[in-house]
């Protein structure tokens, strides 16, 4: 995206707002021209003052009406322009956030599954509030910056052609000199950021894995090569710090320099009578502010490049191709039968490396389907592509003699009650978890449905019972106790057909037999797919399905397969080997 | 506040620094501050008495000033940069030693994920605050009483609408900060919450797609959303006073100053060069101002840092409970390792997580420990190397405390195989000398392969050179598990600790792995800790967890024969050998019929009532399946 596309985009955004941008400019450029009256005024009451008994007193109190009205004006523009563009700039960054998350909500999960969520989360959240530090500061100091240099300009050139060209000549030196600064240090900068990076994985690992560390009493050996890292941060930080910290006191000596020159040259001219006293210090005062937008600039600059950069990234997530839409004609699948069938079926996730073949499968309802073989061979694609989180490349799929891709996905994916072994709660209380899927059920169904999965009895025991609240990694609580709120959670749905991806994995297997129980009563008559690694589990199953680098090697019922002796009959008797 | 206070500690290398760096500042507002005096020299002399020469002599006086302030305001960015980037170095390493130091029952109640935002971001932003004050916050208090100064010396009169106008200033400048910190604290939670949402959806996509709540959550997120905005707009709303109400003020002193000039020039008592020197000094302050305005955010945030900073360093580390001296075992020869009447409460927990545990381990024995989820088995272990001390009781190993043995002595005498397999950036063979540092190159190979880890580090180029990645990620679950089982067996420790850490081996290697420990020649007394019988069933001594206490300690065979628990934990992984079961010799005869009459009563309703402990009921569930299921066959 190159950096015009990304401005127009942003000025998209900012169309909405745009009275109130306007409003903003033209309040940025009365306060500027009211600050920039102030100082004459003064220089006016000054040439007022001229020695003693030569006071012109009543024509003081006119300019000091005059300063007082011009400065409550002037206070005034400022907080209304501020409070302006405040205004645009959060509900410019609310506007993208909202379209950004939007977005989130529409992605097929092809794109979820292969970006890092962090960097997803961090284009939400950090790089929108980068974009909104550079939009405000763009607003506030760029326009009064640019409309301050020209008044002041225009207003030194009126009174006096020689001495304005004495500002405009030394003034670009700041500039140049901070530019030159600027580049010197990137090197230094880059430096500093990479002994950090490196710093911060270091971290990461040593205090996230903390107690291994202990347990090896390796305390003494990470803290020097903490101090090692550090040192070296230490050293390229000074640098990074103190050549950039040049910048501040050189342009302001070349403001001293501005200052000096006016100062020399106006009096020169003053003494010809070429400008009053007055006008003098007006011009003096101009010097400074002349200058000071300058060095303002220059940080804006690189701050709003950096914004559109940032702004680039959130663009690039919200114009993200999103997952086809339901068909105008789909169907609202309704208390599903459970008849599944899966017709030719070929999917991979890249081209390159070949996934699932000419699969075929016909589930009557009611039948009790497990998925094995070992890890990484791609059970998880299967249920991936029943829940039609990914779409098939050839051949379809089928739930009570319909293709899925012409059914809405919510109704679709809610026939389905799907435990996956990767537990996911989220940050709230435990009833809320619970309900997730039907929000309007009562106390009693949520403990009916907590009693059936066996969480009840851990969850009275929890500090507010269902009332707990949970941190997002569902803190406090072990994986098994996830997991078991995450089958309370299907529970209480009730859906005509299950999906259980290794959902007992962290349940030991006496509890885990009590809630195959509460399954099996649950899963009659409903169609349910289940993924395991525990042979046991999968023993009673009408099909399974033997599963072996993406593609089906054996199908069969568990009889039928010991007698194959393939792979399956090897699985299921290294569990015996001992 | 209070948090910086307690990290200036960390400034006292740098007493030099922190002391020149505002001196030079002070010297170059100093400087700065005589330029308007200068140029009223220039008016009242050289323009009104028409004197080229001096004019010229000021202009050169000017420049002088201008680079007498390069050159100090330099030096003060130099020992101000030395100091800030050296506190923040001697910070950073004082609170990643001291969280290297911190026990067990502190790395829980902290949390990983805090320490390491403490760590990284937080401190960054101290360092950035620190530099800040050092650098510039000082300049403008500095200016602004030395533009008071000046103005004093000119006039006196003049000068009083500084003493009222700096006050006022302050005021304002303090009043909007006061109030806007916690604002934008409230602000840092509404974003908190933003981003919480953010990653949720992220995390749990599956399961909120699954449930169809994308519309909902699309709904929470706009609520979130909209609140963070209006904080936002209040608070921008509120700090939009400063520059407005500053300008007023100053602009108003401005008047008061033209008005007292105005008289005392019409008295004789001020010259015209002078009331301008006057004004100019009150500008000088307002520009210091608005600088200072931009520069509160990032000290406010600073300081809120700082208060998370400190609080970490604040955590300390309890003394464990005195150890008992001496021998405790009244037995001549004191068994290897006794457990005696242990019980653990973790902090903050209501319930005991063990209670009253009791056994003795001889030397070179093999203990299985097993138990469902939750009961307690890996409490008990770590136990051992001392990571929480008993609540109650002691662990014994050769007759003396635990708490008496030096942490390390103790630790280097443990191989500890912890549940989640980690390894760490560097490469196996660094990784192995987590074990052992000076381990030999043959040393490490019998490791491997005892840990049946051969094939892991022959299947890498480089072989113990290989590169190993952050958090081990270029290897699978499994072959972390067996390297990190051969970092364990390294050191050839006396004790060695499996807790669950064949989770991720297939059944066949799990097997290959616990033949091949049986084969060290070493006297190793090991611990393996699993949900699978099969692993541990041919321990010298298996002990059985159930909630905490002990269900019963014996081998394979005792426990088949008396312990329900096993027998349910047992017959539950190995269906098939339930008709071996020895019928009518014990308990769990009597409790078949409660177990009958509940699968008769239904299944839903037997299990919600073993939820609530009646393990009775369970049991005969248990059996009644595990017989159908064979009859079935």
């Amino acid at each position: 995206m190159s950096q015009k596309e990304t401005i127009v985009k942003v000025l998209r955004y900012i169309r909405r707002y745009r009275f109130r941008v306007i409003l903003s400019l033209v309040l940025a450029a009365v306060t500027v021209a009211l600050t920039l009256y102030v100082p004459i005024l003064t220089g006016d009451a000054v040439d007022l003052i001229i020695d003693k008994g030569l006071v012109d007193m009543p024509g003081i109190f006119a300019i000091m009406k005059k300063i007082g009205v011009v400065m409550i004006l002037t206070a005034a523009a400022q907080w209304i322009m501020n409070t302006c563009n405040n205004y645009i700039t959060y509900h410019v960054v609310k506007d993208i956030r909202e379209d950004a998350f939007h977005r989130l909500e529409n992605l097929p999960l092809k794109y979820l599954d292969s970006h890092a969520s962090g960097d997803i989360v961090s284009r939400v959240i950090a790089d929108v509030d980068t974009f909104a530090d550079g939009l405000l500061m763009g607003f506030t100091q760029l326009f009064t910056g640019v409309i301050t240099i020209l008044g002041t300009l225009i207003f030194m050139l009126v009174t006096n052609v020689p001495i304005a060209l004495v500002v405009v000549c030394i003034t670009p030196v700041s500039f140049l000199v901070a530019r030159f600064i600027a580049t010197r240090t990137y090197s230094m900068f880059k430096l500093q950021s990479e002994t950090r990076g490196e710093q911060t994985a270091l971290i990461e690992e040593m205090i996230g894995n903390q107690k291994i560390v202990k347990t090896f009493s390796r305390e003494e050996s990470v803290k020097q090569q903490f101090a090692q890292i550090n040192d070296r941060l230490e050293g390229c930080s000074l640098k990074a710090i103190f050549f950039s910290s040049i910048t501040n006191p050189a342009t302001r000596f070349v403001n001293s320099l501005v200052y000096a020159g006016v100062g020399i040259f106006g009096a020169f001219v003053a003494i010809r009578g070429g400008i009053s006293v007055g006008r003098l210090s007006c011009f003096l005062s101009y010097a400074n502010q002349y200058t000071k937008p300058f060095n303002e600039i220059s940080g804006v600059v690189t701050e709003l490049q950096n914004a559109l950069v940032c702004a680039g990234r959130i663009f690039a997530l919200i114009e993200e191709e999103p997952q086809v839409p339901d068909a105008e004609d789909a169907r609202v699948l309704k208390d599903a039968r459970g008849n599944v069938a899966l017709d030719h079926v070929y999917f991979q996730y890249t081209p390159e490396k070949k996934l699932i073949q000419d699969f075929n499968l016909k589930v009557k309802p009611g039948q009790r389907v497990a998925i094995v073989g070992p890890t990484g061979c791609g059970k998880t694609t299967v249920i991936n592509l029943l829940m039609r989180f990914y779409d098939v490349d050839q051949g379809s799929i089928a739930v009570d003699g319909t293709d899925i891709r012409k059914i809405t996905r919510g109704s679709l994916r809610t026939s389905y009650g799907m435990v996956l072994q990767d537990t996911w709660l989220r940050a709230g209380t435990i009833r809320d978890n619970i309900r997730m899927g039907r929000p309007q059920a009562s106390e009693e169904e949520v403990i009916e449905a907590a009693k059936a999965s066996h969480a009840h009895s851990f969850i009275k025991r929890l500090p507010q019972g269902y009332d707990t609240v949970i941190t997002e990694e569902g803190g406090g609580l072990s994986q098994g106790q996830k997991q078991l709120l995450c089958i309370a959670r299907v529970m209480l749905t009730l859906p005509p057909m299950l999906i259980l991806d290794e959902a007992t994995s962290s349940i030991d297997t006496r509890t885990e037999i009590r809630i195959q129980k509460a399954f099996a009563k649950m899963m009659e008559g409903r169609t349910s797919f289940i993924v395991a690694h525990r042979l046991s589990t999968i023993r009673e199953a009408d099909i399974i399905l033997v599963m072996k680098d993406g593609n089906i090697v054996e199908q069969g019922n568990h009889e039928s397969l010991l007698a194959q002796g393939g792979f399956y009959s090897e699985l299921y008797n290294s569990q015996f080997a001992i | 506040m209070s948090g910086m206070k307690k990290l200036f500690v960390y400034l006292k290398d740098y007493k030099k620094e922190t002391v020149l760096a505002p001196l030079f500042k002070l010297l170059e507002a100093f400087f700065e501050l005589m330029v308007p005096l200068v140029m009223a020299g220039i008016i009242d002399r050289g323009i009104v008495d028409r004197d080229m020469g001096y004019i010229g002599r000021m202009g050169l006086c000017l420049l002088a000033l201008g680079i007498v302030g390069l050159v100090s305001s330099i030096t003060a960015q130099f020992f101000a940069a030395r100091a800030a980037v050296g506190f923040s170095a001697k910070l950073r390493q004082a609170l990643f030693d001291h969280i290297q130091d911190l026990n067990f029952t502190n790395i829980d109640k902290a949390g990983t994920s805090t320490m390491i935002t403490r760590m990284t971001s937080d401190i960054n932003q101290v360092q950035s605050g620190v530099n800040l004050v050092l650098r510039l916050f000082l300049r403008s208090p500095i200016i602004v009483f030395g533009a008071m100064i000046m103005a004093f010396t000119i006039d006196v009169k003049s000068a009083l609408v500084f003493v009222v106008a700096i006050p006022l200033m302050a005021v304002v400048v303090f009043g909007i900060m006061i109030v806007t910190i916690p604002l934008y604290r409230r602000v840092q939670a509404a974003l908190d919450r933003v981003l919480g949402i953010t990653r949720e959806n992220l995390t749990g996509v599956r399961v909120i797609r699954a449930f169809h709540q994308e519309q909902k959550e699309e709904e929470r997120f706009t609520e979130g959303n909209r609140v963070l905005a209006s904080l936002q707009m209040f608070v921008g709303k509120i700090s939009a006073c400063m520059n407005p109400v500053t300008y007023v003020i100053v602009n108003g002193a401005i008047i008061a100053l033209i008005y007292i000039g105005a008289i005392q020039v019409n008295m004789g008592n001020l010259t015209q060069g002078e009331v301008v020197a006057i004004i100019n000094y009150m500008s000088q302050i307002l520009v210091e101002l608005v600088k200072l305005a931009n520069l509160i955010i990032t000290v406010t945030k600073a300081l809120a840092c700082a208060d998370r900073v400190a609080a970490v360093l604040e955590i300390r580390n309890e003394e464990p409970g005195a150890a008992k001296p001496g021998v405790v075992s009244e037995a001549s020869v004191p068994p290897f390792l006794e457990f005696d009447h242990v019980s653990l409460t973790y902090q903050g927990a209501g319930d005991k997580t063990l209670n009253d545990v009791n056994f003795k381990v001889k030397k070179g024995q093999t203990i299985g420990i097993i138990g469902g989820t939750g009961s307690g088995k890996s409490s008990l272990v770590n136990l051992i190397p001392g990571f929480y001390p008993a609540t109650e009781g002691t662990v014994c190993l050769e007759g003396s405390d635990i708490r008496s043995i030096p942490e390390e002595e103790l630790r280097n005498r443990i191989g500890m195989v912890p549940q989640k397999a980690v390894l760490f950036k560097g490469t196996i063979r660094s990784n192995l000398q987590w074990g052992k540092s000076d381990a030999t190159e043959e040393e490490m190979w019998e490791a491997l392969e005892t840990a049946q880890a051969l094939e892991v580090v022959e299947g890498k180029a480089g072989g113990l050179d290989a590169e190993v990645a952050q958090n081990g990620r270029n290897f699978s679950g499994g072959q972390r598990q067996r390297l990190t089982i051969a970092r364990a067996l390294v050191r050839r420790p006396d004790i060695l600790i499996l807790d669950d850490s064949a989770s991720a081996l297939d059944y066949a290697t799990d097997a290959r792995l616990r033949a091949a420990l049986r084969r060290i020649e070493k006297e190793t007394t090991t611990f393996i800790v699993s949900q699978r019988a099969s692993s541990i069933m041919h321990g010298d001594q298996i002990i059985v967890l159930e909630d905490g206490e002990v269900a019963g300690i014996g081998t394979h065979e005792e426990l088949l024969e008396r312990c329900q628990v096993y027998q349910e934990i047992y017959y539950s992984q190995y269906p098939e050998k339930a008709g071996d079961r020895p019928e009518g010799k014990n308990q769990p005869e009597k409790r078949n019929e409660d177990g009958s009459a509940n699968a008769v009563t239904g299944g839903a309703g037997g299990a919600v009532k073993n939820t609530d402990g009646t393990g009775g009921g369970a049991a005969g569930d248990d059996k009644g399946e595990a017989g159908a299921g064979k009859g079935g066959r």
